[in-house]
């Protein structure tokens, strides 16, 4: 039987479905538990537990939690390491960082009352408080599609298991369910395939910014216990990448968490230019700097992980509404990317969407428009906070690191976040790339294998395994286009972006073919972002699949 | 016939391990947990057992704290009725779950235990055959074919020299080997009737056994680091270096 043969699914029916068991998703379910112990809850994550996909920096400002379950120091919530410190510098090369004077922090890069946390351990204890409520949570179930009946959002269609990479059901075929509520959230995180989806059939995104993305590369490691300083916060701009330019941007983190762990990370935004630039070496290159090196030396390196991140703000969040659902968290794009922060931003509008929902219940309603919680949005502080940072990212694309960061400072710091101006940024990120012709290529030094490391040992740490007989869950609309188009014009840039080696130019001459090693996928997104034909589509492989993240 | 088949919450196989810093034992904050694939194994069998009419029901039992349960939700969406779930927080020595499986056996009335031939994470390999022992009844270890008729099973074992086929009186004790079945994946509506299904919890001392205290972890240290291979070009190259660290004379 292929593909294609229509199969009986099984149905089963909530009152409120959630895609995706991160930060928003599980404080959606928890909020409407809370409001209404009677109501149907279902959460589907396509991890193999909860967690297992979770990856942040962390520094987690604790107000949505504080809202939500206000006794969670009592009930054990892995916040252990408050912020003690917060160094801000500019790298200014491979060997030299000016640390900036605590005045000329912008506002929102401070971080008094904040938390040092592994998000991947908070989400599991979420699950658990949510499981406590009587909230129905399934791991090891990805949710393929929506299923839109008259326009209306019904619930959604799980991946099918047990079908061969040929697209043939294997022996122990097992269709995916159907899922059906009266209202859908989808909290899958930074472009979620479903969500993608929703935004361009309901036109969600008319009359906004585009969207823009970062790509976050993160280890976790234990140092020696000289070099460790719990609860220090380092955050960096510039070097591996530009302080003055704007063809390289990002910035660079590193938080000393608890029991001699400390998480280090590099951010490259998605608008970078040059077609040969590879975030994951930049990244391992960056780990040499004094600054950084003189904690990780004589450390071991636990994990290894990967993310997508959007990071347009207010000016790009699409409609957070449709018949029948809502986005909520990364999926609609409510991350503060002046605060380098989501996780707080993601629960309050899950916690949003839920009581709009739980109120839309009370009342009799299903499968409208939750527009209540458009108006709880707009009347929330995470409206007022990511209107005040709106600029951010603008000026950083337009200006640089430095300059750009010196506007933000103002609006911040001396403007309070009130002012009346806003910048666009209408550029494309995956139309930013320069033709390979006029781009130089970076020399990156070989990994030493103490500080620095090659991709598959790295991917090796994340612990990512997928079952190899199935389809590759990455589709090309033309699976001509990597050799005929991209390899030409910009040196296949899939080789360099991904940071988990899935995407290689292989063979010579006219024998070269493009190869996806699909089960090496850390579920980022990044591909389906950056491909400059945009001919890449992440779609949910058989659920469980992706990497297994423990403490991320 | 009943069956009883012992599952045990193990960290999931495809886990990198990491040894805690101070040996005392491995990381297992965070860290996915399932259960032992060996019993897995030893779970389908029943289930297909049951299916060709051969057994009338499953019982689940798993030892350790308050969250083996989840293991035993993913016995009873394979297919298992009900489960018991043995609660005991401290370590658990194989002799001690031998004395505990073997006074549920007999409790329940089973004909015949199932379980994996190890567990992932010790990979001791005794709990089968010293409950078989406990219970004075027969063992099939290793099992890689299992045939049941009347009151007797053939099973077909996996040795070193090729395959060995014993007979067994029932009630018997058989442990399960790789090639046994391929399990089948969990089906949402089947792991949602799970939560539905009854587990009993009884405590050691419920049952008559006192833990056994025979083996003490002294400490856990991570395999040494595989050090860099050297190139050589010629065979003389070769005996010469494999000479040099004394491993031909």
């Amino acid at each position: 039987m292929s593909e294609s043969t229509p199969v009986e699914r099984d149905v089963m029916e909530y009152d409120v479905l959630v895609v995706g068991a991160g930060p928003a998703g599980l404080s959606a379910a928890i909020r409407l538990k809370q409001l209404n112990p009677e109501l149907g809850v279902c959460v589907v994550e396509k991890g193999a537990e909860v967690g297992a996909h979770i990856l942040s920096g962390a520094v987690f400002e604790p107000r949505a939690l504080d809202e939500l379950l206000p006794g969670w120091q009592a009930d054990g919530a892995p916040l252990k390491t408050a912020v003690k410190r917060d160094d801000v510098y500019f790298f200014t090369s491979a060997l030299k960082a000016i640390r900036m004077p605590g005045f000329l922090v912008p506002k929102p890069m401070h971080n008094e009352g904040n938390w040092i946390i592994s998000l991947g351990k908070l989400v599991r204890w979420l699950g658990t408080q949510a499981e406590g409520l009587g909230v129905e949570i399934y791991p090891g179930f990805a949710a393929q599609s929506a299923i839109i009946e008259d326009g209306v959002v019904k619930g959604v269609t799980l991946s099918d298991m047990g079908v061969n990479r040929e697209g043939e059901r294997k022996p122990d075929f097992a269709p995916g369910m159907e899922l059906r509520a009266k209202y859908t959230l989808f909290a899958e995180g930074c472009r979620g395939h479903i969500g993608k989806q929703l935004i361009r059939q309901y036109q969600l995104d008319q009359g906004r910014d585009p969207q823009h993305y970062g790509i976050g590369i993160k280890e976790l490691w234990r140092v020696p216990a000289a070099q460790h300083e719990p609860g220090l916060v380092v955050h960096g701009a510039g070097w591996p990448l530009d302080l003055l330019g704007t063809d390289a941007l990002g910035g660079s983190f590193l938080y000393h968490l608890e029991d001699q762990q400390v998480a280090v990370g590099l951010i490259v935004d998605l608008s970078y230019t040059n077609p040969y630039l590879s975030p994951f070496d930049e990244f391992q290159r960056f780990k040499h700097h004094p600054k950084i090196a003189q904690y990780l030396q004589g450390g071991e390196r636990l994990s290894y992980g990967a993310r997508a991140l959007v990071k347009g703000g207010l000016n790009a969040l699409p409609k957070l509404v449709f018949a029948g659902g809502a986005l909520i968290g990364c999926d609609a794009g409510t991350l503060n990317y002046a605060k380098i922060k989501g996780s707080h931003c993601a629960m309050k509008s899950g916690m949003l969407a839920a009581e709009a929902a739980a109120e839309a219940i009370a009342e009799g309603r299903a499968g409208d428009e939750l527009s209540a919680y458009t108006r709880k949005f707009e009347a929330s502080w995470l409206y007022e906070e990511l209107k005040a940072s709106r600029n951010f990212g603008v000026w950083l694309h337009k200006f640089g690191a430095l300059i750009g960061g010196a506007i933000n400072w103002v609006e911040q710091n001396l403007f309070k976040g009130r002012f009346g101006w806003t910048v666009h940024d209408l550029k494309l990120d995956h139309a930013s790339l320069k033709p390979a012709a006029v781009s130089s290529k970076p020399s990156y030094p070989k990994p030493d294998g103490k500080l620095s490391f090659d991709k598959l040992s790295s991917v090796f740490l994340s612990s990512t395994n997928h079952e190899e007989d199935q389809p590759a869950h990455l589709r090309l609309a033309d699976p001509s286009l990597p050799i005929a188009r991209n390899l030409p014009l910009y040196d296949e840039p899939a080789q360099r972006y991904c940071p988990a080696g899935v995407y290689e130019v292989v063979g010579e001459g006219s024998a070269r073919r493009f190869q996806i090693n699909a089960q090496n996928c850390v579920h980022c997104k990044t591909c389906d972002i950056k491909d400059p034909s945009q001919n890449i589509t992440w779609v949910a492989p058989e659920g469980g699949g992706g990497p297994g993240y423990a403490a991320m | 016939m009943k069956v009883l088949v012992s599952v045990k919450r193990v960290i999931d196989y495809n886990v990198r391990i990491q040894v805690k810093p101070d040996g005392s034992g491995v990381v297992t904050d965070g860290v996915k947990m399932s259960m032992n694939p060996f019993d897995e194994i030893a779970m389908e069998e029943a289930v297909r057992l049951k299916e060709k009419g051969k057994v009338t029901e499953i019982i689940a039992v798993t030892l350790g704290g308050a969250k083996n349960e989840e293991t035993l939700r993913t016995a009873l969406a394979f297919g298992a009725d009900r489960a018991v779930h043995v609660k005991e927080e401290g370590e658990i020595q194989p002799l001690t779950a031998a004395r505990a499986l073997a006074a549920v056996v007999k409790k329940e009335g089973a004909q015949l235990l199932l379980t994996g031939k190890q567990a992932i994470d010790d990979d001791a390999n005794q709990t089968g055959q010293m409950t078989a022992a406990l219970l004075d009844v027969a063992q099939a270890t290793f099992a890689s074919k299992i045939e049941i008729e009347g009151s007797k099973a053939t099973v077909t074992r996996e040795v070193d020299a090729g395959l060995e086929t014993l007979e067994v009186d029932l009630p018997a004790v058989i442990t399960t080997d790789l090639r046994l079945n391929e399990p089948r994946y969990l089906k949402l509506p089947d792991i949602m009737k799970a939560k539905k299904k009854p587990i009993e919890t009884v405590s050691l001392a419920d049952l008559g056994v006192s833990p056994a205290a025979g083996l003490k972890t002294v400490t856990t240290t991570p395999p040494p680091k595989r050090s860099k291979g050297v190139m050589v070009k010629t065979v003389d190259e070769l005996v010469a270096a494999l000479k040099a660290k004394g491993l031909v004379s």
